[in-house]
């Protein structure tokens, strides 16, 4: 009896893939929890107590740090969320708006650092956008002392948010509306007499909005625990709460991770609170927008509308291409005196003096990047070829569980992994450093992967099981090759990815793993804009180069293969 | 002044070539059907009487509904409705909630209410309003979608093979009437198929694009 090889009966990779998405997220909500309630042998301390939140409580920042979190965090969202409408209302399907669709979409991978510092670059006191009005018409000869860069109330730090998220959000709504019929259901609404925003708020978002809610929920539970550009942008006495959970647990005296522990469980309760409060809004949303549509108002004269969502598109793209040219220049200037537009002579003495820093960190970077990124291939691929074979369907249960890293706050459960770490002797540095790098690669990697995956014709395999080929031959043979160009696309997310995690990096590798992002995002206090300019451009130059790559490999190896083209 | 649609001169190409050309009159109450295969350019003409032309095609000469010229007004301020082959309704809302964002401004809330509720009763689906729109049937979901269009007080109907995904009983029905409540109103009709039953039915000139 001839046996074949099957497919192990355990799903393998499915199981695996799990275990590395929720073990990681479990086990550092466990690490958060015990301390926080006072047990943490490592620093001679064994619970239940709750001495931790008393100490947090009495803290007397934590009022203004909960107040910034949740304000800069929802206004944020928010924000980021009705200008991506108000661009889609306005312009989607027009010739302008593909030109601000290609104009955002490689800023999509530039790490929040590096877009962090280019805009700190434009608005500073000292910055581009002041230097570019004096003295002639401010007066100033000398940058004026105003408090832009960490205001008290983190509008700059909002304002650098919704700069990284309305690329992000455009873009999982542009992929959304690929899926429903908007064209249509715009022309239909239209000659019903409908305004092109009013058409488009009410018969097409509906639909992008039940498609992006879970990126919603990304952006929103991000900007309210994000780190590296809260450091960089965000006020600093007292700054957000998962700011002071970092100063926290990088605190040499061990009891202050009691603290930060118990901070996190809080820093964790405000996101499930304004998730909570953000669900009720929706409800809300959607009652005032059907009593709006039972009257019946068309909604024309929209063209100041359409003007002001095509302005906030085109001063986000400004923005963040001129703060990465801000860096580019500081890394390059010699003398620069206020309020000169360029510096007096431009060196190579910046990138000389940091050469051998930036190497190193930049090797780090990419040998991290590089392993976590091809073990996560190795298991998508797996995941999706197991589906393929046994028929199986990704259910919205499942994509939950894939968004669930990005939705959890990082400083909820990074501390308490770094405690468990610590807790079990383990020693940090790289490998964990992979390892939970992989935890935010894998989901990126999988919705890259998701749509060219499930579109490849599958009676390409049936005719090449016809031939005789079997399962695994199909896949390597066929399939593979055919889906080389979006394989590359979805590596190259998964590098950019990698390569702007900040606080995993960090707080995982101990303080030890020193890759571009945690170099630039250290040279933030010390306002050495030189440097900042060559960390930061090479942070970009990581993220940004193995796209360039994507795109020019499938092109030169199926140069003389049409059909491979332009899938 | 009631004079209906006019095609006057209209060409239409695409990339600098031409696709086609048509140069016709539809008196109010008229349907006229325009038959071709596939890839002719039906829909693209459609596209560009209701104005949603796409930036590679170019057009010329003039469109007129009702002595009034439509080239260069944005959609909805044409004033014509158009059918497509999916009733197209709008899943996030309730039939009522379809027609309602169909019926033209004003009035009350309980004389739009009235109106959504009258228009259920003239397509014989009387107390669906609350309905969701996925639990209706094929023939149900057209007649909300042309009530819809209707609401809207187009003056002229634009109708895309909107009857080419029903079944061929109800085909007859639908089509029946819909060609019916366009007469009442006098609206003029231009059919676009590639069914001569259709055409037949219809029983009003007939072009063909090649």
């Amino acid at each position: 009896m001839a046996q074949t090889i099957r497919f192990p009966r355990l799903p393998l990779f499915p199981a695996l893939t799990v275990l590395v998405l929720l073990g990681p997220v479990a086990a550092g909500l466990w690490g958060t929890v015990l301390p926080a309630f006072g047990h943490l042998p490592a620093a001679g301390q064994t619970g239940p107590s709750l001495d931790a939140f008393r100490a947090l409580f009495d803290w007397p920042g934590i009022g203004p740090a909960v107040r910034l979190s949740v304000v800069t965090g929802l206004v944020a969202a928010l924000l980021s969320l009705c200008i991506t409408v108000l661009i889609l209302a306005g312009w989607a399907g027009t010739r302008g708006f593909r030109v601000l669709e290609r104009l955002l979409s490689p800023f999509l991978s530039v790490p929040h650092a590096a877009a962090a510092f280019g805009l700190a670059f434009l608005i500073a006191p000292s910055g581009w956008i002041a230097r570019l009005f004096s003295p002639w018409l401010t007066g100033w000869d000398r940058p004026p002392d105003l408090l832009i860069l960490n205001d008290p109330w983190g509008i700059t730090l909002t304002l650098g948010m919704v700069m990284k998220e309305v690329p992000f959000l455009l873009l999982m709504s542009i992929a959304a509306l690929g899926q429903i019929d908007g064209r249509r259901r715009l022309a239909l609404s239209r000659s019903m007499g409908y305004g092109r925003i009013a058409a488009w708020v009410f018969a097409v978002f509906p639909a992008v909005y039940a498609r992006i809610r879970l990126p919603v929920l990304v952006v929103q539970t991000w900007s309210m625990s994000v780190v590296d550009m809260a450091v960089i942008l965000g006020p600093s006495t007292p700054p957000t709460l998962s700011v002071q959970i970092v100063r926290w647990m990088s605190d040499p005296d061990l009891a202050f991770r009691l603290q930060a522990a118990a901070a996190a469980l809080v820093q964790l309760a405000l996101v499930i609170g304004a998730v909570g409060v953000w669900f009720v809004g929706e409800k809300l949303v959607a009652r005032l927008a059907c009593m709006r549509i039972e009257t019946g108002r068309r909604g024309h004269r929209d063209r100041p509308w359409r003007i002001t969502g095509f302005a906030f598109g085109t001063v986000i793209s400004a923005s963040l291409l001129l703060g990465l040219l801000s860096l580019a220049v500081w890394s390059v200037a010699g003398f620069w005196s206020f309020p000169d537009l360029i510096p007096d002579h431009v060196t190579s003495r910046n990138w000389m003096r940091h050469r051998a820093g930036s190497l190193d960190a930049l090797w780090e970077t990419a040998l991290i990047a590089g392993i976590a990124v091809a073990i996560g291939m190795i298991l998508t691929i797996g995941c999706l070829e197991t589906e393929h074979r046994r028929n199986l369907r990704l259910t919205q249960r499942g994509m939950w569980l894939i968004y669930l890293p990005l939705i959890v706050p990082q400083t909820a459960f990074l501390p308490g992994l770094q405690t468990l770490f610590l807790g079990f002797g383990l020693d940090m540095g790289r490998t964990p450093v992979v390892l939970v790098h992989l935890v935010f690669v894998l989901p990126y990697l999988r919705l890259s992967l998701e749509g060219p995956w499930k579109s490849w014709d599958v009676r390409q395999a049936t005719v090449a099981a016809a031939l005789g080929a079997s399962e695994g031959r199909v896949l390597w043979r066929i399939r593979l090759p055919m889906l080389l160009a979006p394989l590359l696309t979805a590596m190259a997310v998964g590098i950019a990815v990698s390569v702007g995690q900040y606080l995993p990096t960090l707080l995982v590798g101990g303080g030890r793993v020193e890759t571009l992002t945690t170099e630039a995002v250290a040279l933030a206090s010390g306002g050495d804009r030189r440097a900042i300019g060559v960390f930061g451009l090479m942070q970009t130059a990581a993220a940004l180069l193995p796209f360039a790559l994507a795109l020019a490999l499938p092109a030169l190896i199926w140069r003389n293969r049409k059909g491979l083209l332009h899938v | 002044m009631s004079d209906g649609l006019r095609l006057e001169q209209v060409k239409i190409t695409r990339d600098g070539k031409p696709l086609l050309s048509i140069d016709t009159h539809v008196a109010p109450g008229e349907v006229l059907t325009v038959m071709g295969p596939s890839g002719v350019g039906k829909s693209t003409l459609l596209s560009a009487i209701i104005g949603t032309l796409s930036q590679e095609f170019a057009l010329s000469g003039q469109i007129i509904l009702n002595g009034r010229d439509l080239s260069g007004l944005p959609p909805d301020e044409r004033c014509v409705g158009i059918l497509f082959q999916d009733a197209l309704l709008f899943p996030h809302l309730s039939v009522g909630a379809n027609l309602a964002f169909g019926l033209a401004q004003g009035g009350t809330r309980a004389a739009r209410r009235a109106k959504i509720d009258a228009g259920l009763a003239e397509v014989g689906l009387t107390g669906f309003a609350s309905r969701d729109p996925a639990t209706l049937s094929g023939g149900q979901r057209a007649r909300v979608a042309l009530m819809r269009m209707l609401l809207s007080e187009p003056h002229a109907l634009l109708l895309d093979e909107p009857f080419s995904g029903l079944d061929a009983e109800l085909r007859g029905q639908v089509r029946q009437l819909v060609f019916d409540h366009a007469r009442a109103r006098g609206l003029p009709v231009l059919l676009v198929t590639h069914d001569q039953a259709d055409a037949d039915a219809a029983d009003g000139p007939v072009v063909t694009l090649k």
